[in-house]
């Protein structure tokens, strides 16, 4: 592998992070957000701006997750106030107060961000080994969670969440915890995304930056973990391969996820189950 | 035997529209009540305000002698109320086993974190098909419920709210939709249930079946209580008669 798959694989290995991430805040639990660059964002500074005052990589990839997850119970208290269309103006809301917080702030670099950040020192190819890494404990953890007992309470809280409460189901408490883990794999993303640039300026988690890792939600097909991965991975081959993608990446994802929405709610997980059903009429399916 | 269910003072009010007046009622252990009235009297708020979902403006709910009135819905579900819903509200993206398993978990997911490291359903599954068994839907039990006619989406709600093994089960029009047979069919399910020993709270319209089923009526018209009592007695009273079957008549030939 040459050094430009390796970095390429790095990004793919993040950006499965905070797709697995966002997929149980927006998939399990059926909480809209587009404002999770915000969080991913929180996760880069706090482990850029720790790991320049001399600690360790573990502990700077650790006070980004921790933060960022405790910021996202913070904002995941809206989630108990408004719901659906409310939330994403509101999560969309968090978006842009963190870009704007960020570049009037000198300590955080303002416009030009935090550069100069400390190195991994594992070489190229064992961040990236060590980035799939992270990303497969990320993925497995969120298979766990679909299993266990919490991601059947999501599965309600999603489908219902005033039929749920009569079911003595905890809303509140369930949401928050989406939030929280899901905003901490974020946070987990943005510090692996600080070591790999060693830049990172208030740009990189802009608005876009959430439609693409909401795109990579819902073109796997909103809450199925393999979905998300095989979008995430062609999502973020696209732009690579086809340079006008680049150069019009908020419309063609912004185009992408309409359709979806609109054609094939169930996004590609749905699209190989209908297949599945078609060639195997007597099958079960999914 | 005992109280297990005191509603006191119960006042709602929507902007300007008064949809209850200080209603006060109770329900005594192993009791099966029907709770009848025009449309629009009020019935299903009163309900809503039993579970937590409708905020009066005043009211006392207490269960089993405990103040619940301050408590949040899943608490008294906790405590051991569970409603069917009128217009029935299953899990869209869960089979019917599942739909009731979730419910009869509702030890596991009382606490999230506790839930987070649990992950068996066999016992719940288990629990869950007796109960569709119960409600005569077991063999349906794998299919998602997307599709299912009314009459089995009806019984599913009262399998799934038996699950939360309740103290006082609340059903809201459970035959409403149905057709004679299937309506009888699932009144003699809930009776059945009521004979083990169940207490229920019954809104519904089909009179016939109510008289056949309850052993006391409470009647709501415009927002107040207007009778409470064994159903011979409530029907006999000119009140009840006038403003409940008189408007019936009324709703018939406009």
């Amino acid at each position: 592998m040459g050094v430009y798959e390796i970095s390429l694989g790095t990004v793919i290995g993040i950006n499965i992070i905070l797709a697995v991430g966002l997929n149980m805040i927006t998939g399990f639990c059926g909480q809209i957000s587009l404002g999770h660059a915000a969080f991913y964002g929180i996760g880069a500074y706090a482990a850029a701006i720790t790991a320049k005052a001399g600690l360790p990589l573990p502990l700077a990839l650790l006070t980004g997750l921790i933060l960022t997850g405790l910021v996202g119970i913070i904002v995941g208290l809206t989630s108990l106030r408004v719901r659906e269309d409310f939330l994403a103006i509101t999560t969309m809301g968090v978006g842009f107060l963190f870009l704007g917080i960020v570049r009037q702030q000198e300590a955080l670099g303002g416009e030009l961000g935090v550069s100069a950040i400390p190195g991994h020192g594992m070489g190229k190819l064992g961040f990236f080994l060590f980035v799939i890494l992270l990303a497969a404990l990320a993925t497995a953890f969120s298979l766990l969670i679909k299993r266990s007992w919490m991601g059947f309470a999501f599965d309600a809280v999603a489908d219902d969440e005033d039929t749920a409460r009569l079911l003595s189901v905890d809303v509140a408490a369930y949401k928050l915890a989406a939030f929280a883990l899901g905003t901490a794999l974020a946070g987990l993303a943005g510090g692996l995304y600080a070591y790999f640039a060693r830049l990172i300026v208030p740009d990189d988690f802009g608005f876009i930056t959430s439609i693409t890792i909401l795109s990579m939600v819902a073109v796997g097909g909103i809450g199925s973990v393999f979905g998300v991965l095989i979008s995430t991975v062609i999502l973020t081959l696209m732009p690579e391969f086809f340079r006008f993608v680049s150069d019009y990446k908020l419309l063609i994802y912004g185009a992408l996820l309409f359709a979806v929405m609109r054609f094939a709610p169930d996004g590609l997980a749905g699209f190989a189950r209908d297949l599945f059903r078609r060639l195997h009429p007597k099958g079960n399916g999914g | 035997m005992g109280t297990l269910l005191q509603v006191s003072g119960v006042s709602v009010r929507f902007g300007g529209v008064v949809a209850l007046n200080d209603v006060s009622f109770k329900v005594e252990q192993g009791e099966f009540t029907s709770l009848i009235g025009p449309n629009g009297a009020g019935k299903t708020t009163l309900l809503r305000v039993i579970t937590g979902t409708v905020a009066p403006q005043s009211a006392r709910v207490s269960l089993s002698g405990r103040d619940v009135t301050r408590l949040p819905t899943n608490r008294r579900a906790r405590l051991g109320l569970a409603m069917t819903h009128q217009i029935v509200r299953p899990f869209h993206s869960m089979t019917l086993l599942d739909n009731v398993a979730l419910a009869a978990g509702h030890q596991r997911i009382d606490r999230v974190l506790l839930a987070m490291g649990s992950f068996d359903r066999r016992e719940e599954r288990r629990r869950a098909r007796e109960l569709l068994e119960t409600v005569g839907i077991a063999e349906l039990a794998e299919k998602s419920v997307v599709g299912q006619p009314l009459g089995v989406l009806k019984r599913l709600e009262v399998a799934r709210a038996l699950a939360l093994e309740p103290k006082l089960l609340l059903l809201d029009e459970p035959l409403a939709g149905l057709n004679h047979v299937e309506a009888a069919r699932l009144a003699d399910t809930v009776v059945a249930i009521n004979r083990k020993g169940m207490t229920v709270v019954m809104i519904e319209h089909n009179l016939g079946e109510v008289l056949r089923i309850s052993q006391r009526l409470v009647v709501l018209d415009n927002g107040s209580k207007i009778g409470d009592g064994k159903p011979e007695e409530v029907m006999r009273d000119p009140a009840v008669r006038a403003a409940y079957i008189g408007k019936e008549e009324h709703h018939a030939a406009p």
